[in-house]
């Protein structure tokens, strides 16, 4: 039993969570108040876990590639994407560019569907109802590119070892430009509710600040990084999938407030447009399948592919022992690291900063616990 | 001033409910009643499994090659077949297929070399029963037949 729990002491020790909706699914935050202060949190962790990288020993490198998308299922398609670039590294093969190509626009388009799943959840969390409405419409139109493209909406399955699986239907590029079309002028309108609302201001300027230093102490990538100012992108500082193709900026702040989050967010859906509709125009043609053999077996050997999924930096560590089925997979997820600063941006703050925290912070538990 | 005005006269609430006024324009409705009316499903959703026949005789297309079986990652699909000695080739007796365990990822799909198990359009698969999310032969083959209770 904790001795803080004395009768004469100030601190309360509240636990939150796992079922509290705010915390985006299972996580459970045992949290010391004084008062509104909060003294210090502890997170309990391992409520969705499956076990995945176990999983991954006992099935082929093929039949792995479903089980990744259940990781990260806001973002199901960057999950696949790093997968299937692992084993190409390990497989020393080539990917057609028709089919990188494929790819980049697939997930610059799950990119935006996660970030606006997390606005509008994070909204919700604010006490702003109405953005998530509307984030849902949106993201209504790209999870229809997937079910159109793959035939499922969120564990999309779409990438295979070697390439695509299907070819585009008819019209995919079309729909993939009236996306972006409708959605830019969408994104301003949910600037206009938010950006200037003093509320959401009020909540969320000095909420959590990380600085650049802090976040490289504790491994933090992603928008939470860039937030802080450091100009560090994977699809720009090492190139993967042919994203060195596109022109796109890496928006960071300065802050690294929660405030400097939300605009970091905002702007990388524009700059996810935008690579959209590049790789569109110049989609190539050719096959969409490389020269993999049926029956994938890698050489004795290990390979690391790290990618830049919406929520930070995604890797994957696959060891081959030459047969069939990995050996180990060990994946480094954005949304575990990303939680370890939880405490660090918690700590001194007040109990309703605690929601915005999380919600800033864009973790997914099925990834965190896996 | 300015800003003392804008603050006084809430002009930044009031340009968001611009933006929900906006949108209360019926265009932009989007709700999909679903039992009344039925959503549009893409032509290659992964929905229910289905065994196809020859729409000619009505045979299976299914030559028992176990490579769905083979494929599948959660190996929930059971092929038995028996040799037929007129034909020197393997005849399909039994095809189940545990839908509750499935998570229609398409590998088998992938798999199957004469299009025979296809994942279809078809998303509505409630049972009553765990027994009843287990799909046999006749199923797979006609659909699935739910059990009829008082309506």
């Amino acid at each position: 039993m904790p001795d803080s729990t004395f009768l004469d002491s100030t601190e309360l020790v509240l636990n939150m969570g796992p079922q509290h909706p705010s915390t985006h699914g299972v996580l459970r935050v045992i949290l010391k108040l004084d008062g509104e202060k909060v003294l210090g949190t502890d997170c309990v962790l391992g409520y969705l876990h499956r076990g995945v990288e176990k999983i991954a020993e006992n099935r082929t490198y093929a039949q792995f590639n479903p089980y990744v998308d259940r990781m990260d299922y806001v973002a199901a398609i960057s999950n696949g994407l790093g997968y299937c670039l692992a084993v190409e590294k390990l497989l020393n093969a080539e990917v057609p560019a028709r089919a990188q190509a494929v790819r980049v626009i697939l997930t610059e388009l799950n990119r935006v569907a996660s970030h606006l799943l997390w606005l509008g959840t994070h909204a919700l969390d604010i006490g702003a109802i109405t953005p998530l409405f509307y984030c849902m419409r949106e993201r209504e139109a790209a999870l229809t590119i997937f079910e159109k493209y793959c035939g499922a909406r969120l564990t999309t399955h779409a990438f295979r070892i070697g390439g695509l699986q299907y070819e585009t239907y008819e019209g995919f590029e079309q729909e993939c430009k009236d996306f972006c079309d409708m959605f830019l002028p969408k994104v301003d309108e949910y600037e206009e509710l938010l950006t200037a609302n003093r509320i959401w201001m009020a909540r969320l300027q000095g909420v959590g600040v990380l600085s650049a230093e802090e976040c490289k102490e504790y491994g933090v990538t992603g928008p939470v990084l860039r937030a802080a100012g450091e100009k560090w992108d994977l699809r720009k500082a090492q190139p993967y999938s042919g994203y060195e193709k596109y022109d796109f900026d890496i928006p960071t702040c300065q802050n690294g407030d929660t405030y400097d989050r939300y605009m970091i967010r905002m702007q990388e859906m524009r700059q996810a447009v935008r690579i959209i509709r590049q790789a569109v125009d110049a989609l190539p043609a050719g096959p969409i399948m490389g020269k993999v053999g049926k029956v994938i077996k890698p050489p004795v050997g290990e390979a690391y592919v790290s990618i830049e999924a919406p929520k930070g930096e995604l890797g994957y560590y696959i060891v081959s022992d030459g047969s069939t089925q990995p050996y180990r997979v060990r994946v480094r997820p954005p949304s575990f690291v990303n939680l370890q600063a939880l405490d660090r941006m918690i700590r001194g703050g007040l109990v309703a900063d605690v929601v915005a925290i999380i919600g800033t912070l864009d973790i997914v538990l099925g990834e965190v616990d896996r | 001033m300015g800003s003392l005005l804008r603050k006084i006269f809430l002009v930044d609430l009031f340009q968001g409910l611009g933006v929900t006024f906006r949108n209360q324009n019926p265009k932009y409705i989007c709700t999909e009643q679903y039992p009344a009316e039925r959503p549009r499903i893409a032509e290659r959703y992964r929905g229910a499994p289905r065994l196809n026949r020859n729409p000619e005789n009505g045979e299976t297309l299914c030559i028992a090659c176990n490579l769905c079986a083979l494929a599948c990652p959660e190996t929930l699909i059971v092929v038995t077949s028996e040799r037929n000695e007129q034909t020197k080739r393997k005849d399909l007796t039994n095809f189940t297929y545990d839908t509750s365990r499935c998570m229609f990822c398409g590998l088998c799909e992938d798999a199957c070399p004469v299009d025979a198990l296809e994942l279809t359009q078809d998303f509505e698969m409630a049972s009553y029963t765990r027994e009843g999310q287990v799909w046999d032969r006749q199923a797979l083959e006609e659909g699935p037949r739910p059990k009829q209770y008082k309506c």
